[in-house]
């Protein structure tokens, strides 16, 4: 009887395990089953090569590359912020200050990445860009500038969290036969700890940068929703994501050409996420079994 | 200035730098909240919470979305509770070490990584229009149910990792089937670490915007939810549908409506690093 109890609960246990498989299965098939039908009306040369990106309008073209660009250049602005701040937030965290700093500060960072990110959106529209303007008088209303670097303010503590653990995790011995040698505590940092922690460091930056990728509500709101091939940071664009937040806010009908266009955006932008994602979980088993 | 002064120096230019990193952050943090609670804090009064959504600026209020966030709060805690800690415990305690546990190992930790609007597609086909949930608030907690299960897994397990194996051998010595152990010894002892993790998870879901979006939850909704096949708005959309505005009125509500989600998810994440402080005490 007792056996019996015991094995409906570890089956019970195991199915909700499995829902996490189901999950990943029902991703990929939502998203490969409505992208089939879109790539059946648009040439999947005309997705990749075209330079226009107009779904909604009476002459349509359907080229991912200025959605693609919108995308890349607000998480590039957005990693130039919070890589540097991130990595000498770690570095200082690690190796400069007290025990107890380290301990009040960690939470307060991490709070950082709790704000909700339509909160963020709000920032970068009525306080960053206003500000921006004062300096860059020609800045758009929208712009992928000042929402790059709101993004890049969020995915602070992602960098700074990640990468203290790990240059935490370097054995002290390291560092003693360094300072042992002379060495400062910053030429001991950058020559000794930082390359050790390389590993930890490097999975930290993927996962902030498909983070800023697979942001939503702060370009939704700062960025614009207009999509267009360039790399200027002072006008309005449009991102994958912020694409398809805007169809969703309209009539667009179940089942038409729109409607699937917004799961082709998707499943582009999941491959980029999911291929980030995987490496840095390859580099991250890697460097676990390095230091165990 | 010779080279060990040289070094010196920078060693000292380095850590100013890093102080100030370390800060600018939290200042900006603090400069953006200054500014919110100037534009919002006087919009802020008992009739802004208990009003309907309005044409008129100074007539609306935020009622049928707080209400909305409320149930999709209760109905995500429901559903993705109870399958997150039992999913946490199959993998720390019976999964045995082989392809098939790396297998979900790779798969949580990638969900975790898959962004939010995705869910929404996937809610969008599998709760609204295959299982014809509508734009319901069941179909929205749902959908953020799947979103928060990675996190609820992963926190679980740490929890679990950090009962001492000797509480375990413990009761197994007397005799205790492996479910009574979980059950009695093990669950007790990580309860803490569990409901923290549970808690930041719900924090997340409490203001998650776009996945919602894409589920077809609404700007404007004249009545509040009453029952889970309700259509519905939350906070967030309502804060995103005044930011789009362009009469100024709207900007004032958008900043009040942020004063009382920054509230909830403050508080929220408060009382996690309240629970978690409390657990690690107990092992130490």
């Amino acid at each position: 009887m007792r056996k019996v109890k015991e094995l409906i609960i570890e089956k019970s246990l195991l199915s909700s395990a499995l829902i996490t498989i189901l999950v990943t299965f029902g991703i990929i098939m939502v998203l490969s089953v409505e992208a089939v039908i879109f790539f059946k009306e648009v040439s999947i040369v005309d997705f990749f090569t075209d330079t226009q990106w107009t779904p909604l309008f009476t002459e349509k073209h359907f080229g991912i590359l200025p959605l693609l660009s919108g995308t890349l250049l607000t998480s590039f602005i957005a990693i130039s912020v919070a890589l540097p701040i991130g990595l000498s937030i770690s570095i200082y965290l690690s190796e400069y200050a007290p025990k107890s700093f380290r301990k009040t500060i960690k939470p307060l960072l991490e709070l950082l990445a709790a704000v909700p990110t339509v909160v963020y959106g709000f920032f970068a529209l009525v306080v960053v860009t206003p500000f921006l303007q004062e300096i860059i008088p020609n800045l758009s209303g929208f712009n992928s500038l000042s929402a790059g670097i709101v993004m890049g303010i969020m995915i602070i503590p992602y960098i700074s969290s990640l990468s203290e653990d790990a240059l935490h995790a370097v054995p002290s011995s390291l560092r003693e036969a360094s300072f042992g040698m002379g060495a400062t505590k910053l030429q001991t940092a950058f020559k000794v700890i930082v390359p050790a922690a390389s590993s930890g460091i490097i999975v930290s930056i993927i996962l902030a940068i498909s983070r800023a990728i697979g942001e939503t509500m702060i370009v939704a709101i700062a960025a614009g929703q207009q999509p267009r091939l360039t790399l200027d940071p002072t006008v309005p664009v449009e991102t994958i994501t912020a694409y398809i937040v805007q169809v969703s806010l309209g009539d667009v009908q179940h089942g038409s050409l729109e409607y699937r266009t917004i799961f082709a955006a998707g499943i582009t932008l999941f491959a980029f996420t999911f291929l980030l994602n995987t490496i840095s979980y390859r580099i991250r088993k890697k460097y676990q079994e390095k230091y165990e | 200035m010779n080279s060990i002064q040289k070094n010196r120096w920078k060693d000292q230019a380095f850590k100013v730098w890093g102080i100030l990193c370390t800060l600018i952050g939290l200042v900006l943090l603090v400069v953006f909240i200054g500014d919110i609670l100037i534009d919002g804090l006087q919009r802020i009064d008992w009739s802004f919470i208990t009003s309907l959504p309005s044409r008129k600026a100074e007539k609306s209020g935020i009622y049928t979305a707080l209400i909305g966030s409320i149930w999709i709060l209760l109905l995500t805690t429901i559903i993705a509770f109870p399958i997150g800690v039992a999913a946490g415990i199959y993998l720390e305690e019976y999964a045995k070490k082989n392809r098939f546990s790396g297998l979900l190992e790779i798969n949580i930790s990638n969900l975790a990584g898959v962004p939010s609007i995705i869910y929404g597609l996937l809610g969008l086909e599998v709760f609204v229009r295959i299982m014809n949930l509508g734009a319901s608030v069941l179909a929205g907690s749902l959908t953020l149910s799947l979103l928060i299960l990675p996190i609820i897994i992963v926190a679980t397990r740490e929890a679990i990792k950090a009962v001492p194996s000797s509480i375990k051998d413990a009761s197994f010595a007397l005799g205790a089937s492996k479910w009574q152990t979980i059950w009695h010894q093990i669950l007790p002892a990580s309860g803490g670490g569990i409901l923290t993790g549970v808690i930041l998870a719900l924090s997340r879901a409490i203001g998650e915007t776009a996945p919602l979006i894409v589920v077809g939850a609404l700007a404007y909704v004249p009545f509040a939810p009453s029952n889970p096949m309700d259509e519905f708005s939350v906070l967030p959309i309502q804060i995103f549908n005044w930011i789009s505005r362009p009469q100024h009125g709207f900007i004032e509500n958008a900043a009040a409506a942020i004063i009382i989600l920054l509230a909830i998810t403050f508080i929220m994440n408060g009382i996690a690093v309240y629970f978690r402080n409390k657990w690690q005490k107990k092992w130490k």
